[in-house]
Formats: structure tokens, sequence, C-alpha cells
């Protein structure tokens, strides 16, 4: 491929995931008040349009035009980076995420994933990591105990989940024997899909990844009844926007991170005998995928209305002493399971 | 080419930013600075082909260390009334101590000029792979050592931070 086609055509990509990340964040956010009337037997937003499908539109609108205000106390810029770089590493993550396998058009191979890079998880792991940053500085730029506190909780909320999730994830790279996500993927055709080999390193995965988004039932940083709004609690018009809009799209990217790990990514079983022309297969699979992460982010919001939120103490025995002994315990059954034959050879049965 | 460039680039940010650490009044500010460093030192081992030691960097480094670095400063709440007062002697003992530092560093360095690599740089060493059979196969000894000594250290600050030992 010449070099001018690859560099507009991963522009063109990274614009394209960009746009469908914003889409599907701001959707969710529709999805999440319906989903939450079902739940509760309500109606749901139903005003805005046909079914209130212009729900979030007019939501953008009304923040936009809401006042904003900077605390006179406050460090300004800080104040201001704060949402932005929350907004900024979540978008981050798509980068290393396969979206499908190649499509072929005029003789040219496309791979639907911007980068594939060798340390593929551990990318998103860093930026996961520095995420925290966002909700830090905001939190403690905004000059209010309610932030500081709230903020404080998130920080150590996501440093302590993160030390099970990488280590659930240590176990999967050992029996992929990879860090790269689009070889995760492709590992995955078949039948062989890694929450069947994982399945207590899936789980972990899961409950990790619901108290890094700060969701319900471990959104602690922003619980109402105690911080008032937690680290946004200063925060108006479009910057609160911003935080609530990184939530939505963390949510998203977590949705699609378990799909590709655990769930097959793109690969659905069976579906090679009825489709045989390869660009209508790359397209199934993509919509193969969509369909895993709207599922996943209908759990997401399943679990939100239905379980109530955890204790601060709680959640820090949950993460230290639940999930990290229980994720270390699945590397040594890994290990062990890996190496049965030496060890039986070992022992001369 | 273009890494020369960015090489270039790159030394320029880092020792700006080490530099603004130094000199900024807010102690939170000086830990951003700090990190926005690390983020640069990651870039240089990108540039080196060293991929997973600039991984772990960002997320040893600037996503968990700093992050609790910021935590105490921001819960120390640093301000001109809390700063502690110095004696003049200790600043002026320190301004000669740093003198020294930079004779010597200037001494050594001068005579450096012609350094010899002693083996070949190997390109592929930084990959993961090749990094890891290292580790597990020609350094194994030292790595388990220094993986004990990091435990050692863990359950000591354990115990440290307990508020009574029976």
């Amino acid at each position: 491929m010449a070099l001018q086609t690859y560099i507009i055509y991963k522009l063109i990509l990274v614009l394209v995931v960009f746009a469908f990340t914003m889409l599907i964040a701001m959707y969710s956010t529709y999805a999440e008040r319906k989903v939450a009337g079902f739940l509760q037997d309500r109606l749901g937003p139903n005003r805005a349009g046909w079914f209130g499908i212009l729900q979030p539109v007019a939501d953008a609108v009304k923040l936009f035009m809401k006042e904003e205000t900077i605390p006179s106390v406050s460090n300004k810029t800080l104040f201001i980076i704060g949402p932005a770089l929350s907004l900024l590493t979540a978008c981050m993550t798509g980068v290393v995420i396969p979206w499908g396998t190649t499509i072929t058009l005029f003789g040219e191979n496309f791979p639907l994933q911007i980068a594939d890079v060798n340390i593929g998880i551990l990318y998103l792991f860093g930026v996961v990591s520095i995420g925290v940053y966002g909700i830090m500085i905001g939190g403690w730029a905004s000059n209010n105990k309610y932030s500081l506190l709230g903020a404080v909780r998130a920080s150590s909320q996501m440093i302590s989940y993160e030390v099970a999730m990488g280590l659930s994830i240590i176990a999967l790279i050992m029996t992929t024997g990879t860090l790269s996500v689009g070889q995760i993927a492709a590992q995955q055709h078949g039948w062989h899909w890694n929450v069947l080999v994982q399945p207590l390193g899936c789980l972990i995965f899961i409950i990790c990844a619901f108290a890094e988004t700060n969701r319900a039932p471990f959104d602690l940083p922003e619980c109402e009844q105690e911080l008032v709004g937690g680290y946004h609690t200063e925060y108006s018009s479009m910057k609160m926007g911003f935080y609530l809009f990184a939530e939505y799209i963390n949510m998203f990217i977590s949705a699609t991170v378990i799909s590709t790990f655990y769930f097959g990514g793109y690969n659905m079983p069976f579906i090679g005998r009825f489709v045989h022309d390869a660009n209508l297969l790359t397209l199934c699979g993509v919509v193969f995928l969509f369909a895993k992460i709207f599922f996943g982010i209908f759990f997401f919001m399943w679990v939100r209305w239905t379980l109530p939120r955890f204790r601060y103490d709680q959640l820090m025995n949950l993460g230290w002493k639940a999930l990290i002994p229980l994720s270390i315990l699945n590397i040594v059954l890994t290990g062990a399971w890996m190496m049965r034959h030496e060890i039986m050879a070992y022992l001369n049965f | 080419m273009i890494t020369t460039y960015l090489f270039y680039f790159l030394s320029f940010l880092t020792i700006m930013f080490a530099l603004m650490v130094v000199f900024s009044k807010n102690p939170v500010h000086s830990v951003l600075y700090l990190v926005m460093a690390f983020f640069t030192i990651a870039g240089h081992y990108v540039l080196l082909n060293a991929q997973f030691l600039a991984a772990v960097h960002v997320i040893v480094y600037a996503g968990a260390i700093m992050v609790l670095f910021l935590f105490v400063i921001m819960l120390l709440n640093l301000n001109k009334e809390t700063e502690p007062h110095k004696s003049p002697w200790l600043k002026f003992s320190a301004v000669i101590a740093a003198g020294l530092l930079l004779v010597v560093l200037v001494g050594s360095l001068k005579g450096a000029t012609n350094i010899m690599a002693t083996n070949n740089f190997d390109a592929n060493i930084g990959l993961i792979e090749n990094l890891g059979k290292t580790l597990f196969q020609d350094f194994l000894l030292p790595f388990e050592i220094s993986s004990i000594l990091l435990l050692a250290a863990m359950v000591g600050a354990v115990l440290l931070g307990k508020k009574s030992i029976k």
C-alpha cells in the first residue's frame, strides 16, 4: 500500500471510530434512561421526537446553553484541564481495538484496526491508569471538600481495582501467549472464546471494569447522599457534560474490551457456513462485535438499576481481600493446567 | 532522520518539564510536570525500540506512583503558612554541596568524549518476547532476588503502617 493511501485510510478510520464513539456515548445516555424506565416500570423520556429519540440532542443543547461557573478561589487552569483530560483518555483507548478483520477494496487490504501494536494490552492498561488524573485534578482544583473527597475516593478505588484487573489479564496472556489485541481477537475463531478457558478471570475482569468506570454498584466517587455530586460538584455546563460523557465512553470501551478479550470479539461461530464473500464476512463480524458491545452496555445499565451501592469499606475489602487472592489463584491454576503434562511426568503417572 | 529530530524534540521537552518541576511554586503543579517528564522519557524508550519498557514506565510511574504523590500532596494542602523555615546556614551548606557535585560531574564528563560500545546494540532486545527470554533464562537469579526484595519492602511497609504490633 502506498504511503499516502495508508495515511489517508488511517485518518479516515480514526475519524470514523471517533464519530461512532461519540454517537454511541450520546445514545447511551438515552438508553440509560430508557432502561431505567423499563426496569422501574416507567416510560422514560418520550417527549423529544419519536419515542424521545431526540432527547440526547436536547440534553446537549441544554448543557451547551447553561451558564458556566468557575469558582473564584479555584485553580482555573487545572479546573479546565480536568474534564478535558478525562474525555481525552476515554477517547484514546479505541485505537488498539480490532473492530473487524480486513476489507479488500481495489486490490488493497484495509484492516479495521487503527494500530495493531504488539503491546496492545499494556497500552490499554496505561491509558486506563492515567485516566484517574482527570478526576483527581478536577476534584482538587474545585477547592471544595466534597470534590476532593470524591476525587480521593475515585483514585484509590481505581488504583485498587487496577491490581486485580492486571492479575486477571496475566492469566489471559498466559493462555493466549500474546499481548496484541488483534491476535487475541483472531485466536478466538470458532468456539474458542476465552470466557470458556478463563471463566474466573472473565468474572474478575468484569467486576473490575465496573469499578474502573465508577459505575454502580461502585459509584462511590459521586454518591449524592454523602458527597453532593462527588468530584464534579463545582462543575456546570459542558464541563460537567464532559465528565458524564467520559463515563459513558468508558462504559462503551469497557464493553468493547470485555467482548474482544473474552467473548470472541468480531468472531461468530457458524457464520462461515452461510456467508462466503470475504468483505461481507468482515461486515458481519463488525455487526456481531457491536451486538456484543450493546449487550455489554445493557448489562452495565441492568446492574446499575438493580444493585444498591457498596459501602466504602466493603468496596476495599472486596478488591483487596477477595478479588486479588482469587486472581492470583486463577494464575496458579492456569499455570498448573498449562504444565499438566510436565507435572504428571514428574509425579510418574 | 526523523528519529533524530524526534530525539531532540523529546529531550528538549524532558529537560523543560524537569526544570518546571523544580521552579514551579505550587507542589501540585510540580507533580503534574513530573508526570509530563515521565511521559517524554517513555517516548525516548519507544525511540530505542523498547515498547514494553515504555508501557510499563507509564503504567507504574505515571499511573501509580505519581498518583500516590498527588494524593499525599493534595491532602497535605501545602501553602505559605505551613512551609518550614530553614536557617541560612542550611541554605549555604546546600549551595556548597551542590556546587561540589557540579564540579565532580564536569570533571568526570570532561574525559568521556570517546565512549566505545562494548557490544553491538540489538534493536530487538526491547521487544517483550526477547526481554522475557533474557530475564527468565540469563538473569533468572537476580530477577527472583529483586522480586523477593520488593516483597520484603511491601511486607515491611504494611508492618510499619499498622497502629500497634502485638
